[in-house]
């Protein structure tokens, strides 16, 4: 909590402008928000820890002492977590690798350096994340699937997610606000352009990196309808993908089938929701929304 | 001999076709090789599928593909499955967009003037977003099941047959779940046309008398209209985009067909029935009316900039 004393001038005047009525009604609705967004995730918990499924209000505050993780060991005997989750790592892993690499390249490219087609080039960056996926997947699942003969195959997954446009636009605005003098004067000194990138321009835009690592890996790892048409075998799945299957078919057969499935949720929704709390200073407003419409 | 020749031509020329740092095309190539492949190629081979007779063959078989015309088009569209896939999407879309708009634009100006809990509320509204579907898909299953959580809470007000399978309701329940999932994202696209908002413009508003209320219409809502028509777009957009969430909410699009999206139907018939060419047609049929949707939008809320 911040105390009166450390708000800023601003903060403060627009405090004693505003009455107390509608400071309380701002509170509700934001603490009302806050509720509707965060108890599926508090529910999504005490049922997995549940033995049997209580639909009931006063389930929702369960006995600690009859919580149990068999529905963790239940889920796993379907599906292997272990195996989901690598898949799900080496999907996302193969994805930022291939947007950091060639993000950052064209990022810089379009930033710092004049050439031929950069107006195009940016242009396209920001068309592309516009264009529906439900025109591409019949034609991509054509071309990857069948054609290259991807299917259930790491490659076939990572491909069509392989540099993300978005990231490419946060990149391309914060190399701009670099001087362009830094560079001039390493040019002159002779040093050529990989080497400017790596130790100069890098360096300097760390918090950009950190911010569309969090940004990228959300993609791949909760994508579903991608993984889930070109892999059938479940030994290369990623988790969203064997967890769907669960519970579009085999759940109905299982003890608890709830119990089960938010187990295998927590499991998938654990990582993302971690790594997101930790590094959500990051997740900033104003460079993800530069990134979506340039 | 070629290259002798242009080499001796090049002075002639303007010096430098690729501009002053022809490395910039090198670092970019990888990228538009990328977008060429995974975006370009298949749009245009995607209009051609819908337009020929396009059928599943071995891998490297000859196969004879003629031209079709319309054929592929009229089989979609004299389809009744596709033709309610289309107003559901519709059904969907009259739900979430408004709604979207609404509480994302009262909560992120909410959350632009708060300085308690700060962190925690904007990690509340966004962690829905950053969650997979799949997850979340659980929980409301869960929660929206006959017997489960909400009905509990509404007792006798809980309609029947329950929310997801019931006609009237599970296309709303669907439009009510994805608001909520992408809220978090128009929040911060929001937020971010917050502080572009001058100062200025709520301290004259303020001088004038305006209350809080009146401000937020005057100052607020005009002066993030940008944001506006990209939340209109995007939301446009991901919903036209749906199939997950009739796929695991409403076991594939039930019941009868009554939470079916366009793009179900497409992976139905495209790659369960190995139709791939209608799946194509009907996947233009969708893009172009989003685009007419999309027009709308921009000529209503989008003024003359």
């Amino acid at each position: 909590m911040r105390s009166k004393s450390r708000m800023s001038p601003a903060d403060a005047l627009s405090e004693t402008r505003m009455s107390r009525g509608q400071a309380t009604l701002r509170a509700a609705v934001l603490a009302a928000g806050a509720l509707v967004f965060l108890f599926p995730f508090y529910y999504m918990l005490i049922g997995s820890l549940q033995a049997e499924p209580d639909p009931t209000v006063a389930g929702a505050f369960p006995n600690p002492a009859n919580l149990t993780l068999d529905n963790y060991t239940a889920i796993n005997e379907r599906i292997s977590l272990l195996t989901g989750l690598v898949n799900s790592g080496i999907f996302t892993g193969g994805v930022l690798l291939g947007t950091l690499v060639f993000g950052l390249l064209a990022g810089y490219a379009l930033a710092q350096l004049q050439w031929r087609g950069r107006g195009v080039t940016f242009a396209l960056a920001l068309l592309v994340q516009v264009v529906p996926f439900q025109l591409l997947m019949i034609p991509l699942y054509v071309l990857i699937a069948r054609d290259y003969g991807l299917s259930d195959n790491y490659l076939g997954m990572i491909l069509p997610f392989f540099i993300n446009s978005t990231a490419v636009v946060i990149f391309r605005q914060y190399f701009l606000q670099l001087p362009k003098e830094l560079f001039e004067a390493a040019r002159i000194d002779g040093a050529n352009e990989l080497v400017l990138l790596w130790r100069i321009a890098i360096p300097l835009v760390r918090p950009a990196l950190i911010t569309v690592v969090l940004l990228t890996f959300i993609g791949p790892w909760n994508e579903f309808l991608w993984p889930f048409l070109v892999t059938k075998d479940a030994a290369l799945q990623p988790l969203a993908v064997s967890l769907a299957n669960y519970i579009s078919t085999v759940a109905a057969s299982a003890a608890n089938p709830f119990g089960a499935t938010l187990a295998g949720a927590v499991v998938l929704a654990a990582p993302v929701v971690v790594l997101f709390i930790v590094f959500q200073r990051y997740f900033i407003s104003t460079d993800i929304g530069s990134g979506v419409k340039g | 001999m070629d290259t002798a020749t242009a080499a001796v031509r090049a002075p002639r020329r303007k010096a430098r076709p690729l501009g002053r740092n022809p490395l910039g095309l090198l670092f970019s190539a990888p990228y538009l090789v990328f977008v060429l492949l995974v975006f370009a190629y298949p749009l245009v081979y995607s209009f051609w599928i819908a337009f020929h007779d396009f059928f599943f063959a071995a891998p490297g078989a000859q196969v004879d593909r003629p031209f079709v015309g319309i054929d592929n088009f009229v089989t979609a569209l004299t389809d009744p499955a596709v033709i309610r896939s289309f107003g559901n999407v519709g059904i969907f879309l009259l739900i979430n967009v408004p709604l979207t708009v609404v509480l994302s634009l009262v909560l992120a100006t909410a959350l632009n003037r708060v300085t308690r809990f700060r962190t925690f509320l904007r990690v509340s509204y966004y962690v829905p977003y950053v969650t997979a579907s799949v997850a979340v898909v659980g929980v409301w299953l869960f929660l929206f099941n006959g017997g489960g959580l909400v009905n509990q809470v509404l007792g006798p007000l809980a309609p029947d047959p329950s929310w997801l399978i019931s006609e009237t309701w599970a296309m709303p329940t669907i439009a009510i779940f994805v608001t909520w999932k992408q809220l978090g994202f128009y929040i911060l696209l929001y937020l971010a046309a917050l502080q572009g908002v001058p100062k200025e413009l709520y301290e004259s508003a303020s001088t004038d008398g305006a209350g809080a209320v009146r401000s937020f219409f005057s100052v607020t809502v005009p002066g993030v209209r940008p944001a506006t028509v990209l939340v209109l777009l995007v939301s446009t957009v991901t919903g036209a985009n749906l199939f997950t969430e009739p796929y695991l909410l409403t076991g594939g699009g039930g019941p009868n067909g009554a939470s079916a999206s366009p793009v179900l139907i497409m992976y139905q018939r495209g790659l369960q029935q190995g139709q791939p060419d209608v799946a194509a047609a009907i996947g233009v049929v969708l893009v172009a009316l989003v685009l007419a949707v999309a027009y709308l939008q921009n000529r209503f809320a989008g003024g003359r900039d």
